[in-house]
């Protein structure tokens, strides 16, 4: 499959990792996406952000703690992932509060790139 | 890019964000508790008014009657499932749910 053929898919992350089973299926959705070698993107908004929150411990919960799982994307070669810096700032979050890179971008080049893509999976 | 929003603005922050978002000229599609957005009177009406002036805003007749909401902002466009559809049909969809 050459470049031109790919379709840019951006999954919209605005959900917070344990009130709902939204980011986990969100996660499932972006691997399972991630095999068929699209140009994929994700995007961390909202409540969204807590997803990528360091040291959660959900042993004491009893639930899965998946947001380790989020460092197997570059695996998959997707690296085009960014959070939303007013959803970081609002929350008393920074890029070093996260598990895995991100690009920390502005409202505005949110709306640019989410503009590019062919399709957008919100969870 | 259609947005779409079905939640009440007292309940989430999807309508907000929604409008952080969404580049000027996008149109907006109320339905379900989304059209609560679209009633005159409430504490959201002023940033709806800023809304109107850069998104054509649509919410579903059927959903604003059902929720017994007489009064509509002005330039809001009421209509149906096929008019819906339609926006559908033209635009790429992003829903804020």
């Amino acid at each position: 499959m050459t470049e031109k053929e790919k379709t840019k898919i951006m999954f919209i992350m605005r959900k917070s990792p344990h009130g709902s089973i939204l980011a986990y299926e969100g996660l499932e959705a972006i691997l399972i996406m991630g095999a068929f070698e699209q140009e994929i993107s994700v995007v961390f908004i909202d409540d969204g952000v807590f997803v990528l929150k360091k040291e959660q411990d959900t042993k004491p919960l009893g639930v899965k703690e998946f947001s380790r799982t989020f460092r197997t994307l570059e695996d998959y070669d997707i690296t085009n992932i960014y959070a939303d810096r007013e959803s970081l700032e609002q929350r008393g979050l920074s890029a070093d509060d996260l598990i895995i890179p991100v690009k920390v971008v502005e409202a505005g080049e949110i709306t640019k790139i989410m503009d590019e893509q062919d399709v957008l999976f919100p969870f | 890019m259609l947005h779409t929003i079905n939640k009440s603005p007292f309940f989430s922050n999807n309508l907000e964000s929604c409008l952080r978002f969404a580049k000027d000229g996008d149109p907006i599609m109320l339905y379900e508790d989304g059209v609560y957005s679209a009633a005159a009177g409430t504490k959201i009406e002023s940033i709806m008014k800023g809304a109107l002036k850069k998104h054509p805003v649509y919410a579903i007749e059927a959903d604003v009657k059902a929720r017994g909401i007489t009064k509509v902002l002005e330039g809001v466009y009421l209509c149906d499932y096929s008019c819906f559809v339609g926006l559908v049909e033209q635009h790429k969809v992003s829903s804020w749910f």
